[in-house]
């Protein structure tokens, strides 16, 4: 396997004496005493994925139980009897308090995440195209007020945003949701697009421009395409954002059933019915598949972009 | 006039073509002249944040020294400025404290546990095969994928004394380790502080962890190959190596690390709303409490307020040293 390779390529020349230690024990004691490490850390490594996959294939498994089986008094990790039952109940809407079928719940939360994406791309594309283009007096003030913004957390300005959007009538609508989330999305996206903007050379533009292009073609034609791989990590983290997204949901949507997003709904299901576990499983699938499926198709440009954006500004 | 349109090829060539009219080239003169083009970009965004984030942040101070609540939103009573009163009440009130002690310890507890698992993670990631590390990583990126709610809701129901499988399991061990028949009815979400945020803890420690862990990985693989080979070839022990080598090497990283860390952890709310609840005083954290001054009927905005603006402060000494991390890893140039 390829870490015995690996290590063996890392062991020092037999020339130098520096390991008086292993050389007493000889070199077949040595290779056992290798073998033996590579073992209980792929052992390790195995636990720890396993312990990690448990409760999400809990969760999965018992979203396909029959009742009988999630209430036994012996836990099964797989379903005997596997059924699609739940599935039904939280799709005809008949277990979830009387709200709405999951599937409403599902599209409000695709909704408002998607809009999100849109307004937070263009509006961070057009910041991060200022900060990084031209150098003005406020400059090195607006970034560091964007470090700043990006760490105050929504419980400190809760009551104030409450308050606000309750004046400007948006409670109770995914419109007042999408507001909030744009504009949190924002300083952390305007970072991560900084980069990608100062990566593309100046001289492009410049050429365009001498050709005659005007400033809007010069940004759709040129900037855009060669800034597009970070709009993707962009838009992953406001997407993100606005799907798993609580504190304000719970707060602006109260009793605005039609309007819940679907930790919101799934939260009130569980307050609601909580030892419904079976369909409340099922509820939970559905909200969390998507945002793992989503993840695995970007887990390369996640890393990256994440860490661009919180790392190494 | 010759020299401007020199400069200004759009211009340039809208004159010529006499379409968009001068009207429109006289304002983009107008912009490059005085240099707005920035200024005009940053516009939306800045006017989003203004609205949402710095415009709230100025209201909750103002709050803070009113008696603002239910009565003065109606507009029944009149809002009266109430001086520092407001701070003084959340200072009397021993739930604040015991709020304050849940969010610390919390912080202090989880913060460093993470760090530690991530860490492992991001080592044995480095170090092991292609397969197995592709295997580890998929597992934790499910981890991280998960919605908090669906993650505090998961383990909630894993740790609930109807068919949750840790009371389960804890039942059946042994006798000489833990094992008691008393797991089988224990209720970690409501029985006290100390079981419901041990259940927190590790939630929040599942959901950590992969992205310490691939950043530490991603720090990992900057360090050149020649610096822990030199030190092996001294002699140097694996984990002196880590300790001598490594470590320095990674400190900046460690240090962004660990401000994220410790104010998300002392900010949590998601978990300990779904999973503690508002039921129980004794399972409140800071958030939980600011939630609970401001929408538990009748709601006391003034008070909340006060308490944000605690809460915000608290915050502000570890964003301090976040910006100037930032600014002295050269991130403003």
């Amino acid at each position: 396997m390829s870490f015995i390779n690996l290590d063996a390529t890392r062991l020092p020349p037999p020339a130098v004496a520096a390991q008086p230690r292993s050389r007493a024990l000889g070199a077949g004691r040595a290779r056992t005493a290798k073998r033996v490490k590579a073992v209980s850390l792929n052992g390790l490594g195995l636990l720890i994925a396993i312990v990690t996959l448990l409760p999400i294939f809990l969760m999965v498994s018992t979203a396909f139980k029959p009742a009988h089986e999630i209430y036994s008094l012996t836990p099964h990790l797989l379903p005997s009897h596997p059924t699609l039952s739940n599935f039904r109940q939280v799709s005809s809407g008949q277990v979830t308090g009387g709200i709405g079928s999951v599937w409403l719940f599902v599209r409000n939360s695709f909704g408002v995440a998607l809009v999100t994406v849109l307004i937070a791309s263009l509006l961070a594309l057009l910041g991060a195209v200022a900060v990084a283009r031209f150098r003005f007096r406020l400059r090195t003030t607006f970034l560091i007020m964007l470090l700043i913004v990006q760490m105050v957390p929504a419980q400190a300005l809760i009551i104030a945003l409450f308050l606000d959007f309750k004046k400007l009538n948006l409670l109770g609508s995914l419109s007042g949701l999408v507001l909030v989330y744009s504009a949190q999305a924002l300083p952390v996206t305007i970072w991560m697009l900084r980069n990608f903007v100062a990566t593309v050379p100046k001289e492009l533009e410049e050429a365009a421009a001498i050709d005659g292009a005007t400033g809007l073609k010069i940004f759709w034609r040129i900037l855009l395409p060669l800034v597009a791989p970070g709009l993707v990590a962009t838009s992953i983290f406001a997407f993100i954002t606005a799907y798993n997204e609580f504190i304000v949901a719970l707060t602006f949507l109260g009793q605005s059933h039609a309007a819940y997003t679907l930790p919101i709904f799934l939260t009130y299901f569980f307050g609601q019915h909580g030892a419904a576990w079976g369909p409340i499983m099922a509820a939970s699938t559905i909200y969390t598949i998507p945002a793992m499926i989503f993840f695995l198709f970007v887990r390369r440009r996640l890393v990256g972009g994440l860490t661009a954006g919180a790392v190494k500004g | 006039m010759a020299e401007t349109i020199e400069h200004q090829p759009a211009v340039l060539r809208h004159r010529q073509r006499g379409r968009p009219g001068p009207t429109r080239a006289r304002i983009s003169t107008f912009i490059r002249r005085h240099k707005l083009a920035p200024y005009l970009l940053l516009l939306p965004a800045l006017i989003g944040i203004a609205l949402v984030v710095l415009w709230p942040l100025v209201q909750m101070v103002i709050f803070s020294f009113q008696n603002y609540g239910l009565p003065q939103v109606t507009g029944a009573l009149a809002t009266q400025w109430v001086g520092f009163a407001n701070f003084t009440t959340t200072f009397h009130d021993p739930v604040f404290w015991l709020s304050l002690r849940n969010s610390v310890f919390f912080a202090v507890v989880v913060v460093p546990l993470s760090l530690v698992v991530g860490s492992v993670v991001g080592l044995l990631l480095n170090r092991l095969g292609k397969k197995m590390s592709l295997f580890i990583s998929t597992a934790a990126l499910l981890a991280w994928a998960t919605p908090p709610v669906s993650g505090a809701v998961l383990f909630f129901w894993m740790f609930s004394p109807d068919g949750g499988v840790v009371d389960w399991g804890l039942s059946k061990m042994p006798h000489w380790l833990v094992g008691s028949t008393n797991w089988a009815n224990y209720n970690w979400a409501t029985t006290g502080a100390l079981p419901a945020y041990t259940l927190i803890a590790l939630l929040v420690i599942w959901q950590a962890f992969p992205f310490i862990a691939v950043t530490v990985l991603a720090g990992l693989k900057t360090i050149p190959a020649e610096l822990t080979e030199a030190a092996r070839v001294d002699g140097a022990s694996p984990w002196r190596i880590f300790w001598r080598v490594t470590l320095p090497l990674m400190k900046p990283i460690y240090l962004v690390l660990l401000l994220l860390s410790v104010i998300w952890d002392f900010n949590i709310f998601t978990q300990s709303f779904t999973i503690a609840g508002l039921a129980n005083t004794n399972e409140y954290n800071l958030s939980l409490y600011i939630y609970d001054k401001a929408f538990t009927f009748p709601p006391t905005y003034g008070l909340g307020g006060a308490l944000a603006l605690i809460f915000a402060l608290i915050l502000l000494v570890v964003t301090v040293g976040y910006v100037r991390s930032s600014v002295r890893q050269g991130a403003l140039t």
